[in-house]
């Protein structure tokens, strides 16, 4: 190897990386030693002594371990993201083709709630929603906005299978929401749907226009040239842009914490502020999103590959 | 509608006849769109305006009952703007603001876009420093007093401020032919970029201290400024990079070719034009994070969103969540539309000018 300035000054450089990283790590272990605590994930074997109020299936007393209270954390967040990626989908592309109709009326009312949603935060929109439900009257007086849908101040009965009942003072039957999850739901998918009919709307209108000219051409009438001819073409510019933007609503959905659902963030930081081990938590932290971001960054880098490779 | 009714001029334009049918359905559309639209506006039309309460106390607002409590705004309007700034003191956040949200202002307009604006910036947020912490002739006042619209400013301007030399920085180490910064800098800007705000944020309060500190408390505030600073840059870095590669190769080849060093004509040439292209997406990602500011209520600092949740927490006005939160939604809103509206003017107005050039 020569020792060219390029080289020096690679070493160099890793050397600056290398030395930083040292001094941030000694710093972080004197530091830890003072308060009496060491690294290491030994403390997930330990009883986590607080309760989850949302635990989703997964049995969760105060005596079981702080991995359970993250396991049941992380579920909750993948419950929240996979419902609140399939709605805002399917409002999203509503909105979008909503957007692109020829009446002006229309376009006017859905732009305006897109706009709304896209210039005001998503955290008080879902303190609002938040503050809102636990607003609600009690189940006994519970709103029946839709029949079966009930609203009250323990959160949301929707009819699923069968129809929500009141049984003392609560509900049974259907699916109950705690007012947490039905407002970080409600927030999540209300402004990510307003995002994505924006990626609708313009993966549909970035297909060329001499398509929908040929189908018509052919005889299809307008809405077979948009089922069989736009659609198709637009989802392909469209899935990595979705994609991105359901890692993007599960990022948010850690906004939780706001409110006290217990997503998987809201539970590392319960566990950190209770063991003192914040370094071990943000690290499981760190790992979660990541895992999950380039995840799907690598699904999306094989879908278009393929769609290379399909001459797409 | 028929087929051959909408074949269209060898122009491509929108069909020109307009059917019967069609004058049908858009009909029943408009009926429908309006229906919704007054559906929901209407009520809160009403509720916001027609028969709000504008004065009095907050057993006044009960006693009627229907409509929204502006008195309750008004009653909670410096706290909210404010926060737990000293009453006495609340011209010195008020003043800081007008200075930030002048210079805000001067920086959009390109008749202002000149050598010593940036001088004015170091200036400004030199006094918005002192106004809102004072030395010398002012009292002084601890960031924990800070709150409100000021900080909500505060790490806005200086995150995207501080950002924006990160994010050029991680751009031009992410495209450097050398390994050690462009594995550096990719692994930053990914991490920063793959976790959510929230996550930086707590990373920023309970780790970074423990990793730099050697006994000395470090200020909360100053640590999620620079949390949200390194967040803006990953995120800026990703603009900058797209803008770098948007500039022609053959830009570089010609400064190389005129004698310039490589950096030199990296730093006269290629970035400025590379800056140019991405002040769209700039606006766009200030937009963004002029309302993402609003997640450091979960590290419990006072931002224009926390200090209305505060209010309306007060016991003596229960029951007053909507009106503070729409009052902040209303800020926030006017802020983000005109910035928003302001980008695309930009847009169009520098699409314009490289075309006459």
């Amino acid at each position: 190897m020569r020792w060219t300035p390029r080289v020096v000054g690679q070493a160099l450089a890793l050397g600056v990386v290398a030395a930083a990283l040292w001094w941030l790590g000694r710093n972080t272990q004197t530091n830890l030693e003072q308060r009496g605590l060491s690294l290491g994930f030994d403390f997930l074997r330990n009883p986590a002594n607080f309760d989850i109020g949302d635990t989703s299936g997964i049995p969760f007393r105060p005596e079981n371990s702080f991995a359970r209270a993250i396991l049941v954390g992380l579920v909750n967040t993948a419950r929240v993201a996979a419902a609140g990626c399939a709605l805002s989908i399917v409002f999203g592309f509503m909105l979008g083709i909503l957007r692109l109709s020829s009446n002006v009326a229309l376009r006017g009312v859905v732009r305006s709630a897109v706009e709304l949603m896209r210039n005001t935060p998503l955290l008080l929109l879902l303190l609002l929603l938040a503050a809102t439900l636990h607003g609600m009257p009690s189940p006994q007086n519970a709103l029946q906005p839709l029949p079966g849908v009930f609203i009250s101040d323990r959160g949301l009965a929707l009819p699923l299978f069968d129809r929500p009942r009141l049984v003392g003072f609560n509900f049974v039957g259907g699916v109950v929401l705690s007012p947490e999850f039905a407002a970080l739901l409600g927030a999540l998918v209300m402004h990510h749907a307003a995002h994505i009919s924006e990626i609708v709307r313009g993966a549909i209108l970035g297909v060329s226009r001499t398509q929908t000219d040929a189908a018509i051409a052919l005889g299809l009438s307008r809405a077979q040239t948009f089922r069989f001819v736009v659609i198709p073409q637009a989802l392909r510019a469209m899935v990595p842009l979705l994609a991105t933007a359901c890692v993007s609503l599960t990022k948010n959905s850690s906004l939780a914490v706001a409110i006290g659902f217990p997503d998987v963030v809201s539970v590392l930081n319960t566990t950190a502020n209770q063991t003192g081990h914040s370094v071990e938590t943000m690290l499981i932290m760190i790992a979660v999103y990541l895992t999950l971001s380039l995840g799907v960054a690598a699904l999306m880098n094989r879908y278009n590959a393929r769609l290379l490779r399909a001459g797409g | 509608m028929s087929a051959a009714a909408r074949i269209t001029t060898a122009r491509g334009q929108r069909p020109v006849r307009r059917g019967a049918t069609r004058g049908i359905r858009s009909a029943t559309l408009t009926i429908v769109a309006v229906a919704i639209g007054a559906v929901v506006l209407v009520p809160f039309v009403r509720w916001a305006l027609v028969d709000a309460r504008w004065t009095g106390t907050a057993d006044d607002c009960r006693r009627e009952g229907v409509g929204a409590c502006w008195a309750f705004i008004g009653h909670k309007l410096p706290f909210i703007f404010f926060g737990l700034y000293p009453p006495a003191e609340r011209w010195r956040p008020a003043l800081a603001t007008i200075v930030i949200v002048a210079l805000v202002i001067a920086t959009m307009l390109p008749l202002f876009w000149r050598r010593w604006l940036v001088a004015a910036w170091i200036v400004a947020l030199g006094l918005f420093l002192w106004l809102m912490g004072g030395g010398g002739t002012l009292p002084h006042v601890a960031t924990q007093q800070w709150g409100g619209f000021p900080i909500t400013m505060m790490l806005t301007v200086l995150g995207l401020g501080v950002g924006l030399p990160i994010g050029i920085l991680l751009a031009l180490g992410r495209r450097s032919r050398l390994t050690v910064p462009r594995l550096t800098a990719t692994t930053i800007v990914e991490v920063v970029r793959g976790v959510p705000l929230v996550a930086v944020l707590y990373l920023s309060v309970l780790v970074v201290p423990l990793a730099l500190s050697t006994g000395v408390e470090i200020d909360k505030l100053l640590l999620a400024q620079a949390g949200v600073a390194v967040f803006a840059g990953a995120y800026l870095a990703e603009a900058v990079r797209g803008g770098l590669q948007m500039v022609p190769p053959r830009r570089l080849d010609a400064a190389r070719a005129l004698g310039l060093t490589r950096w030199q004509s990296m730093r006269l040439v290629v970035l400025p034009e590379a800056l140019r292209i991405v002040i769209p997406a700039f606006i766009s990602i200030a937009v963004g994070f002029f309302q993402d500011t609003s997640l450091i209520v979960i590290i419990g600092l006072f931002d224009l969103l926390n200090t209305a949740r505060l209010a309306a927490q007060d016991p003596a006005w229960l029951g007053f969540h909507t009106e503070a939160y729409v009052f902040v939604g209303a800020v926030y809103f006017a802020g983000s539309a005109l910035v928003s509206r302001y980008g695309l003017w930009l847009e169009r107005r520098m699409a314009t000018s490289t075309r006459r050039t």
